[in-house]
């Protein structure tokens, strides 16, 4: 009894201690993001509330910032880009993940050598995928001189420069980009499937379509979702791929917000207008991560109500 | 008739043999137990008669028909998983009827068919829920119920229970017996329990290594194996087995066994059925529960009790009976006791043999002689 007083103590002390341990280990990281993320957004709000030019200044102007951007043509030019393109490039690049995924889940042969391949291009930086793609776009030197040169002289691919047909240039490497990304977890999603289930489904007579529509696919749904919410994320900071591949144009056809707000901060010193585009650019990730966040609570509190 | 017949089924992975050669037949509303160590092959067997594993060679015939390359919906078979396979994201209405949507059964149909199951499991309550919104036994009746709802012509069960509670295991063992007797099935069920193939099954077949050890009915499976893997799998406690020497006593055949007191131990057989073995190895085999305390009066109107006395070096009273283990020179030897007549720590225990339920195994051959 003696002794497990005496040990009690030494307990308490080591259990305050580890009570801490945690929070002392993880305060550095959780100060510089405070700092960064929320202080930073903050500051950006403010500074695109006032009249701030070539420097930050602070004096007020409500929301002349906000109305002087929507008056732009190219800024609105760039918003909808965003949205066109986020809609295609998320929906091409896990529609191409999820039939790459599905194919190599077929215990094709040389498996490690496919995953490797498809998930490489992650592994290059935007900026390099755009300018090996703007070779490739380019008529003079790429794909279209190719088939030329092999005798068909009338074959035309000029995507990337016609001012129409740009934004598909931009979407179609974009995919290429990422839906290895996109195969990689579909992936391991369709390799989490109880096998179980598959043989079941096949005693049960369904195809091998109906398998997948019925059986797997609705199990892996999580990860349809947290495969789109980070593309997405990748889709509205879209900047050093365009800024590779077609520097916004032909014109402004390509021009996204990130980009514009480069421009405005940096080439024509509107720090106050950038700051207001960039809340802009906020407000677009806000309308699909806050109510992602809500539904992974809400999923969360669910689960553990029903253990 | 005989709805499933098995003709020399043999599995290779590679130059890995899993089945070397099995043979099993089924009749009609049989209850057939494959049972066996992990990796004894029983479930690879199951597989390859639900067609999710292909035939390397021999014969599957399924009411008569043959079905080597017949793809599983063709068969004419349900399954029902270890780990109940439910689909997660239907409820357990859309889980039973989704066999009978891909086959395209009317839909009037398939609510009268599901009414039916349901009622017969008890299971009406949960139809709305999802899998995850049910507890282990649920779902296993909902397993069930997918199963049960085709009508099929084989029922398959791979290991049912073993993901289930101790006491709830109890529970649905009788279950899935009742529910046997009621729909009259043939049904072969997959378990490594030996308790639950001796309770549920008509006839069992041990397998070990890729082979089929013995087929028969649960009484002659447990009272006269044919070697001593079977012996020794079937039965908890397992059955002792005692090196020893055929020797002649009396008149009669015996057999004898050194005892920790530097003195042996001979205890004269039943029959004289190994009469021509006379001065060579065997191995007896007795049942603990064959072993009890030595008493004159009850023990002289039975016959074939031979006695030895040992010394007792544990006892583990589990309430309905008692197990002590027993010292016989250099082997330990189980022995099952009423509780009553139960052994103390550290007592020489004098005890009466029932011979006449003892097996004798060849030494090297491992078979029953």
């Amino acid at each position: 009894m003696t002794i497990a007083m005496v040990d009690g103590e030494g307990v308490s002390f080591r259990q305050r201690a580890g009570r801490w341990w945690p929070v002392v280990v993880l305060a550095p990281s959780l100060l510089a993001s405070f700092v960064y993320v929320v202080v930073f957004t903050l500051w950006t709000l403010y500074i695109s509330l006032s009249n701030s030019g070539l420097l930050p200044s602070y004096g007020f102007v409500g929301l002349e910032n906000y109305a002087s951007l929507w008056a732009n043509r190219r800024w609105n030019i760039a918003y909808n880009n965003l949205f066109f393109f986020s809609a295609f490039y998320i929906l091409g690049s896990m529609a191409v993940g999820l039939l790459l995924a599905i194919l190599i889940d077929q215990r094709v042969k040389g498996e490690a050598l496919w995953r490797t391949i498809f998930l490489y291009p992650l592994a290059v930086s935007f900026i390099v995928t755009g300018t090996v793609w703007s070779w490739l776009y380019n008529p003079a030197d790429g794909v279209q001189m190719l088939v030329r040169s092999l005798g068909w002289e009338s074959f035309s691919f000029a995507l990337a420069s016609d001012r129409n047909t740009a934004i598909y240039a931009v979407i179609i490497t974009g995919i290429w980009q990422s839906s290895g990304f996109a195969m990689a977890l579909f992936l391991a999603g369709l390799r989490s499937v109880d096998p179980d289930l598959v043989k079941a489904a096949q005693i049960d007579g369904a195809s091998a379509f109906r398998t997948y529509r019925k059986v797997i696919l609705p199990t892996i749904a999580p990860i349809f979702l947290a495969v789109a919410v980070v593309q997405i994320q990748f889709a509205i900071k879209t900047f050093d791929l365009v800024a590779a591949l077609t520097r916004g144009g032909p014109g402004v056809s390509t021009t996204f917000p990130a980009i514009y707000v480069y421009d405005l901060m940096f080439q024509r010193g509107q720090i106050g207008e950038g700051a207001a585009a960039a809340m802009m650019m906020l407000a677009a990730l806000a309308v699909v991560l806050v109510p992602y966040s809500f539904f992974v609570v809400w999923r969360r509190r669910r689960e553990s109500r029903h253990g | 008739m005989s709805s499933l017949v098995i003709r020399s089924l043999r599995k290779n992975y590679g130059a890995h043999e899993v089945l070397k050669g099995v043979d099993l037949e089924a009749q009609e509303g049989e209850f057939i137990a494959l049972v066996g160590p992990s990796g004894c092959g029983k479930s690879t067997l199951l597989s390859m008669i639900a067609g999710l594993e292909t035939v390397t060679s021999g014969e599957i015939r399924i009411g008569g028909r043959l079905v080597n390359s017949v793809p599983p919906k063709d068969r004419d078979i349900a399954m029902v998983f270890q780990s109940y396979a439910l689909y997660p994201t239907m409820t357990a209405r859309e889980n039973i009827t989704f066999g009978m949507e891909s086959r395209g059964v009317p839909k009037a149909e398939r609510d009268a068919a599901v009414k039916r199951v349901a009622a017969l499991l008890q299971i009406e309550a949960l139809l709305g829920r999802k899998p995850g919104q049910l507890s282990g036994g649920q779902r296993q009746r909902v397993a069930m119920g997918r199963a049960l709802v085709r009508d099929p012509k084989l029922f398959l069960f791979d290991e049912p229970l073993s993901n289930l509670d101790a006491k709830l295991r109890v529970e649905m063992r009788t279950e899935i017996k009742k529910l046997h007797h009621r729909v009259g099935k043939t049904t072969i069920y997959v378990t490594h329990d030996q308790v639950e193939a001796m309770t549920l099954a008509s006839r069992i077949a041990v397998m070990h290594r890729g082979e089929l050890q013995q087929f028969a009915e649960p009484h002659v499976t447990y009272n006269r194996p044919t070697n001593m893997f079977v012996a020794g799998f079937m039965g908890s406690p397992s059955m002792n087995f005692i090196p020893a020497q055929l020797t002649r006593a009396d008149d009669r055949v015996a057999v004898t066994f050194p005892l920790a007191d530097g003195g042996s131990a001979v205890l004269p057989l039943a029959t004289d059925v190994a009469a021509e073995r006379i001065g060579r190895a065997v191995v007896l085999g007795v049942r603990p529960e064959h072993l009890s305390r030595y008493d004159a009066e009850i023990h002289a109107r039975k016959p074939g009790i031979a006695t030895l006395s040992a010394p007792v070096e544990v006892v583990e009273p589990t309430g309905a009976e008692t197990i002590a283990v027993l010292r016989f020179g250099a082997l330990e030897v189980v022995g099952r006791f009423e509780p009553d007549s139960a052994p103390r720590m550290g007592e020489r225990i004098r005890l009466g043999v029932d011979m006449t339920r003892a097996c004798l195994f060849d030494p090297e051959t491992q078979r029953l002689i």
